[in-house]
């Protein structure tokens, strides 16, 4: 049986983040958390193969003890099962440390044959976790993906990607890391019917670092080396910012003097 | 801690730019990614270096010396002709660990996004990753690099002080391309790299390329947002008016009104027109980043709050509705296409 982990992010909605005036902070405290929407592009990936060929779904991310109730929305979609990698020692983690953390975790889950990540997530949006998590397992990787093809008998996953200008069909061999498109596929609804056991304790397994046996020099904050050396303001641009007014067809006219002169 | 493969006492004092191949050409934002090295470079006065890859390509190397390489690494090998991240991963780690940059910068396309993220980790080095900036400190040579973070107009700052090479990846559009100097001169040297135990896992099925959008050439953008509620035919008629292309906010090209290329922003196009046109954009930092270079920014929106009215030289408060149909009219007028109203 095909076996699939997704990972999941969870992340703050943006538009509840706010900034700290006196600190130029980031306050996310007011914030609620969502899976990162491009995760849930990327489940529906998964289940489509999952009823396709049947399969086994693993859900793995990293993150605090409170990420456990969101990632019950992954379980109720149709997922099997839930790890999630919570830590203090993992905090502060950049790509090297998330990518190293997540592989570990893979492999103590047995691995899989495809490996599915969202495109990037919607707050730190390096989009590197995919390639770097197929670097650390010493797999391929197809990314950015709008439809994946698994073919079992040759062992090989088909991904469709949008290239300038146009498409390429990539093929890799099995166990393999897909990024999926963001917003390329209509994630289903959860089903209620299984809300109930999607809610029971047993579906989510929290592991430590030592339960996935990470080197302690490479998670969390010792194991990133990139660090925030400081946070400025942003600067724009002086702008004129003169409101002009009147009917619509005054407001063209003045608009189309403006733009003969700036082009 | 774990180390790099290298650290700072052992790198070169030279800064590498990753030439990705673009057709018959270097990609566009190899050449801005050159055009920001070089300024560095001489700051901090270290030479300025390309590493290309594939095949047969050896004459994409003088265009990187009239872009300001000092010198261009060749590695020309069957492997290499079309990209996939393992070949590719491997031999700019070989001719990375052999020369030992002390910076590798690569532009944010999909082949470049899927080499970075491999070869950080083989590297074990970190990635600044999406730079909307990058600066070097003339002191130390430690690059700065600056992102945007999420929600206000906040820019964080990353360093990374130990690790080598110091790898960041940028987007088209954020620096200027430079002017290029067909005179300019500089050293073409071929490496060897060993590909034999790279597994041949991916490979190409098909591939089709036609006419490339390319939004940050435009002299005018119109850029649409959740405001024009999907109605993108009447910016595509105003931008057909003034030579211009049509862009978008995230929101509409989620719902799938506009294709993904069009979409301006952190996560999208950042583009320098002459003029900008917001219609129906409520100004999040996000898509500001995309449009702040604009000579001209004019921007319309029904809620005299919004945002957006702070970065926009002219400002209408006004239904895109009314507004963006009347500006039609009158640039139809043809007392305006004889240039004589
Ligand atoms: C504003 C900002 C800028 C940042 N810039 C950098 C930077 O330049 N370099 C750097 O190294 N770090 C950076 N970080 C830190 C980075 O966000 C974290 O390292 C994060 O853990 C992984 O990166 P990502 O969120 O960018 O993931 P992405 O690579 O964007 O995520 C792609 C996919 O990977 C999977 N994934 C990612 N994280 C997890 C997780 N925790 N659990 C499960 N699956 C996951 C998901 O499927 C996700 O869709 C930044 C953070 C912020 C807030
Ligand atoms: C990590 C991250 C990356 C992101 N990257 C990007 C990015 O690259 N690009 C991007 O655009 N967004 C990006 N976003 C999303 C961004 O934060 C905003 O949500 C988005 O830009 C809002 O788009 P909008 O202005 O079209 O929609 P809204 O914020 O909903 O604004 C719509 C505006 O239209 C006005 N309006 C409504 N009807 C009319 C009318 N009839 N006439 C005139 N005005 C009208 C309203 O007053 C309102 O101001 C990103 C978000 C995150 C978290």
């Amino acid at each position: 049986m095909l076996r699939i982990i997704v990972c999941v992010k969870i992340v703050p909605k943006p538009e509840e983040v706010s900034v700290d005036p006196e600190t130029w902070r980031l306050d996310r405290s007011h914030a609620r958390s969502e899976i990162n929407p491009p995760d849930m592009n990327a489940m529906e990936i998964a289940l489509r193969l999952k009823d396709r060929h049947g399969a086994r779904l693993d859900i793995l991310s990293m993150g605090p003890p409170f990420f456990d109730p969101i990632l019950r929305v992954a379980l109720a979609m149709g997922a099997d099962h839930v790890t999630l990698l919570s830590d203090r020692a993992f905090g502060g983690a950049d790509t090297l440390a998330t990518t190293y953390t997540l592989a570990k975790g893979i492999e103590k889950l047995g691995g899989a044959d495809l490996i599915i990540c969202g495109e990037e997530s919607s707050d730190g949006a390096t989009g590197q976790v995919p390639a770097g998590l197929a670097e650390w397992l010493d797999i391929g990787q197809i990314t950015m993906v709008h439809d994946a093809q698994v073919d079992l008998e040759r062992r090989v996953v088909r991904g469709r990607r949008e290239i300038k200008g146009g498409h390429e069909i990539l093929e890799t061999t099995l166990p393999a890391v897909l990024s999926v498109a963001t917003a390329c596929n209509e994630p289903r609804f959860m089903d209620y019917r299984i809300k109930e056991w999607a809610f029971d304790p047993e579906q989510v397994t929290v592991w430590g670092r030592n339960d996935i046996d990470a080197d302690p020099d490479l998670i969390g904050a010792p194991g990133s080396p990139t660090i925030v050396s400081g946070l400025e303001e942003a600067t724009s641009r002086e702008r004129k910012r003169r409101f002009l007014q009147g009917s619509p067809e005054d407001i063209a006219r003045q608009l189309s003097a403006v733009i003969r002169q700036a082009i | 801690m774990v180390q790099s493969l290298y650290g700072v006492a052992e790198e070169t004092k030279t800064i590498w730019v990753y030439l990705e191949r673009d057709g018959d050409t270097l990609e566009g934002v190899c050449l801005e990614l050159l055009a920001r090295g070089r300024e560095m470079a001489d700051t901090l006065g270290w030479s300025l270096e390309g590493l290309l890859l594939g095949q047969n390509i050896s004459s994409l190397a003088h265009a990187a010396l009239a872009c300001g390489a000092d010198r261009v690494y060749v590695v020309d090998h069957p492997r290499l002709a079309d990209f996939t991240s393992e070949a590719a991963t491997e031999a700019a780690f070989q001719a990375i660990t052999g020369r030992r940059p002390s910076m590798f910068l690569v532009g944010v396309t999909p082949n470049g996004r899927d080499l970075a993220g491999r070869l950080a980790v083989r590297l074990r080095t970190g990635l600044n990753a999406d730079c909307t900036d990058l600066r070097v400190n003339p002191e130390t040579g430690v690059l700065v690099s600056e992102v945007s973070g999420f929600g206000g107009g906040i820019l964080a700052l990353i360093e990374m002080p130990q690790r080598r090479p110091q790898m960041a990846t940028v987007r088209p559009g954020v620096f200027v391309p430079p002017e290029p100097d067909p005179e300019r001169t500089g050293e073409i040297i071929f490496l060897d790299v060993d590909l034999k135990t790279t597994p041949f896992r991916t490979h190409v099925v098909e591939r089709s390329v036609g006419e490339a959008l390319d939004l940050t050439q435009a002299p005018v953008l119109i850029a649409g947002g959740r405001g024009v509620d999907g109605d993108f035919d009447t910016l595509r008629e105003l931008a057909g008016l003034l030579d211009g292309e049509v862009g978008a906010t995230r929101p509409p090209v989620d719902d799938g009104y506009v294709e993904r290329a069009r979409q301006i922003g952190q996560t999208g196009v950042v583009c320098r027109p002459k003029i900008a046109i917001t219609c129906g954009v409520s100004g999040a930092f996000h898509f500001v980043v995309g449009i702040q270079d604009a000579e001209t920014i004019i921007a319309i929106n029904n809620d005299p709050e919004a945002p957006i009215f702070d970065y926009a030289d002219y400002c209408i408060v006004g239904d895109v509705r009314e507004i963006v149909p009347a500006l039609i009219r009158e640039l139809q007028d043809p007392r305006l296409a004889t240039g004589n109203p």
